[in-house]
């Protein structure tokens, strides 16, 4: 846009519509429309760049489980926090309020979930870790959070979460912070 | 007006066509500046009256007057009449008057969608205004309208809200376009981009960012239409989106959008500051180059205004670090006016002392907003009093003081009368007392914990929530001083010359005043 030199501008003047202004006002229209597109490129590029950076704890899974070597010298605290967005009627609760695990070893967590309405409901949980540094070396085979779930009215569910630590977590990481929010997630069923 | 006309006749027009058909129909860009103008006052007196039941509320610790969900309609919609009907509206109209003025074109390049961008704004600001009288109330969510507060629990007006963005955003893209080919395209001969009056160049600049971030908000407009009726979940985090995009994608369009509403009150003050300390502005070039930073700086701070939701710490420095570097170039214009005042022969006529309180007042708003870059600071700062102070500082006395000033230093050209000055110095008075009066209370009470938007406070808030709304009383109501001095210069009083201020420079003088409905069909030759 706007790639007139200076010179070139000069002069051109009537009292019509300069010849150039047509052109002109054509690319300024296709910047628009461009940055109408950006806007919607923002949303891909925001989920490429937490991932990369693992802000947010958007973990992506699930992972191939390998056997890492388990580093028996440390021993990391994990706490687990359930949350229910606001309107979201169900128990939900993780059976364990925190485990320690070593770096490396595979780890099941229990959490439960009840529905007490009177109607079937659809729940999906949204994970978050914190510190976010830790969220790429947090991997799990089984979650979920990966995937939406259904209570019939009144049915109650154990739901399991496989995890393990990569030893490469940073080694002034003690704890971590897994959470998670339910929602009602009725609106979006698969 | 009958020698500038007379290049025209071959084209059948000799003046304003008569009646009610002339404002509808009009391309002409003095017309439609005016139009711009009267709308942006008329908001302004809408938004203001909003302001006033907000004080009103906030007189007295306790709920008095006013529900608390229509205290959330006021507050929103005082915000988004202020930002998208007053400042932005008001500095399109000043273009459309000055730009071809002072390139020396005889209208602005594309007339036709001019007519277009003015006359879609009433009607996005009158469905905005109707959605009050509906039983769901006007939008509540604030004029930054954070999802979710505006999808999953917003007011079924909400989708009124959403048209009314996308007209105005369409209103100002094609308003922009109009004056970056304008620019680009009809100056005058030896008029180079270097030789521009900085409110040209300003406003070049601003044009560009409006075409950059309007679509922008469009977008996130667009997104929450969809996950309101369309059921996608952008910001929906049950459906696999996220609340904390939305403000990533508002910010990235909302602040380049404070530094529109900015850009060309710091062209406005540029040309009135040497034109009555007579001399020419220090640093011209300088003030180019700031400006040009400053527009960039714009597109890699947006995150300042997020600091809270859980950014990781690199992020949290990269946009406190990048926040800090704008106040750089911003310290270059001001430099550059103090300069450019250093040793002049002043004069203090209405426009001046705005120009001047804008200024020192502007100045105080860039240093609470330095402030709050300071990111473990703004832990504490955000969402208290302290930024409702900062930005009432940059804006009122910043971007509507440019404005005015700017009002007054032309409109003897539009009228050919003097305005009375008298009243004018009056206006100015209640205006600065005012605006301090409102504002200043307010760093203290954010400092101590006043958290805004809550229709109700601790009590040892309460004396100065008290001073602040004596102060907003003040000056809201000496704008009318504003509007009768507007009114008399239209109706008469002493004729104007053509120069108008001795000292001034500029073609904009050389015509003569008040402005004839035609100018440079002949475009004039800068040397
Ligand atoms: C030196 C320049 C500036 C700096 C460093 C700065 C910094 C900031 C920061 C850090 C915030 C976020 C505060 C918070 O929410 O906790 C903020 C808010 C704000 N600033 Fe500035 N600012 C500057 C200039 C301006 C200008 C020129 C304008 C407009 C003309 C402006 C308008 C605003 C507005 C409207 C908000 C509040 C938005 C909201 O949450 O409603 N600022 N500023
Ligand atoms: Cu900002």
């Amino acid at each position: 846009m706007g790639s007139h030199s200076p010179k070139e501008d000069v002069g051109k003047h009537s009292i019509k519509q300069a010849p150039k202004s047509g052109n002109t006002a054509f690319k300024l229209v296709l910047a628009a429309v461009a940055m109408f597109g950006f806007g919607f490129a923002l949303v891909p590029l925001y989920d490429v760049f937490c991932e990369i950076t693992g802000i947010n704890g958007k973990i992506t899974g699930p992972v191939e489980r390998v056997e890492h070597w388990v580093d028996t010298s440390r021993t990391i605290k994990v706490q687990f926090i359930t949350t229910n967005n606001a309107g979201m009627p169900w128990e939900f609760d993780a059976l364990q309020e925190q485990v320690k695990v070593h770096p490396g070893a595979w780890t099941q967590a229990e959490f439960w979930a009840l529905n007490p309405t009177k109607e079937d409901m659809v729940g999906q949980a949204v994970p978050s870790v914190s510190p976010s540094e830790a969220t790429e070396y947090v991997q799990k085979t089984e979650c979920f959070c990966f995937s939406q779930q259904s209570l019939k009215a009144g049915e109650g569910r154990n739901m399991p979460l496989i995890f393990s630590i990569d030893p490469r977590l940073p080694p002034h990481i003690r704890t971590i912070t897994m959470s998670y929010t339910i929602f009602d997630a009725g609106a979006f069923a698969e | 007006m009958t020698t500038a006309t007379a290049h025209h006749d071959d084209h059948g027009h000799h003046g304003p066509a008569k009646g009610i058909m002339r404002w509808v129909l009009t391309t002409n860009h003095k017309d439609i500046g005016s139009m711009y103008l009267w709308f942006s006052f008329t908001m302004l007196f809408i938004g203001g009256a909003m302001a006033l039941i907000i004080r009103s509320e906030l007189f007295q610790p306790g709920m008095q007057l006013i529900e608390p969900e229509f205290f959330n309609q006021m507050t929103t919609m005082h915000g988004l009449i202020m930002v998208f009907g007053v400042v932005m509206p008001a500095f399109v109209g000043l273009a459309n008057w000055m730009v071809p003025l002072m390139v020396g074109a005889p209208d602005m390049a594309l007339p036709r969608m001019n007519n277009w961008s003015f006359w879609i704004l009433p009607f996005a600001f009158g469905m905005l205004l109707l959605t009050l009288f509906t039983e769901a109330g006007a939008p509540n969510f604030g004029w930054t309208f954070y999802a979710p507060l505006s999808t999953t629990y917003a007011p079924s007006s909400v989708t009124f809200f959403i048209f009314g963005v996308h007209m105005m955003g369409i209103s100002s893209i094609m308003g922009a376009i109009n004056i970056v080919v304008t620019i680009l395209n009809l100056r005058a001969p030896g008029m180079t981009l270097m030789k521009m009056p900085l409110f040209v160049w300003t406003w070049l600049i601003t044009a560009y960012l409006l075409i950059a971030v309007m679509p922008v908000l469009a977008g996130v407009v667009t997104m929450m239409l969809m996950d309101i009726h369309f059921g996608t979940s952008f910001f929906d985090a049950a459906g696999g989106g996220d609340p904390v995009l939305f403000q990533h994608v508002f910010w990235f369009f909302g602040h380049p959008e404070v530094y529109i509403m900015i850009l060309p009150a710091f062209g406005i003050v540029s040309q009135i500051i040497p034109t009555f300390a007579r001399k020419p502005l220090f640093g011209y070039a300088s003030m180019v180059y700031a400006t040009s930073s400053i527009a960039f700086l714009s597109f890699i701070v947006w995150a300042h205004h997020m600091f809270t939701v859980g950014l990781p710490l690199e992020t949290e420095l990269f946009f406190m670090y990048a926040t800090m570097l704008i106040a750089i170039p911003t310290g270059v214009k001001v430099f550059n006016w103090v300069s450019t005042m250093f040793r002049g022969s002043m004069t203090f006529e209405t426009p001046m002392l705005f120009a001047l309180a804008f200024v020192v007042l502007f100045t105080i708003g860039g240093f609470s907003g330095l402030m709050l870059a300071i990111a473990p600071a703004d832990f504490q700062y955000h969402d208290t009093y302290f930024v409702v102070a900062h930005f009432h500082y940059v804006l009122v006395p910043g971007a509507l003081f440019g404005i005015i000033a700017g009002v007054y230093y032309w409109l003897p050209k539009w009228t050919g009368n003097y305005y009375d000055e008298k009243l004018g110095k009056f206006h100015f008075w209640m205006s600065f007392i005012g605006v301090n009066v409102t504002f200043f209370p307010m760093h203290f009470i954010g400092l101590a914990g006043m958290p805004r938007r809550i229709p109700d406070y601790a009590l040892q808030f309460a004396d100065f929530n008290a001073i602040a709304t004596v102060g907003a009383f003040i000056f809201g109501f000496s704008q009318l001083v504003l509007l009768y001095v507007v009114i008399k210069s239209i109706r008469g009083g002493e004729k104007a010359t053509d120069e108008v201020w001795e000292g001034a420079e500029g073609l904009e003088w050389t015509i003569p005043s008040p402005a004839p409905y035609h100018t440079f069909a002949e475009p004039p030759h800068v040397k």
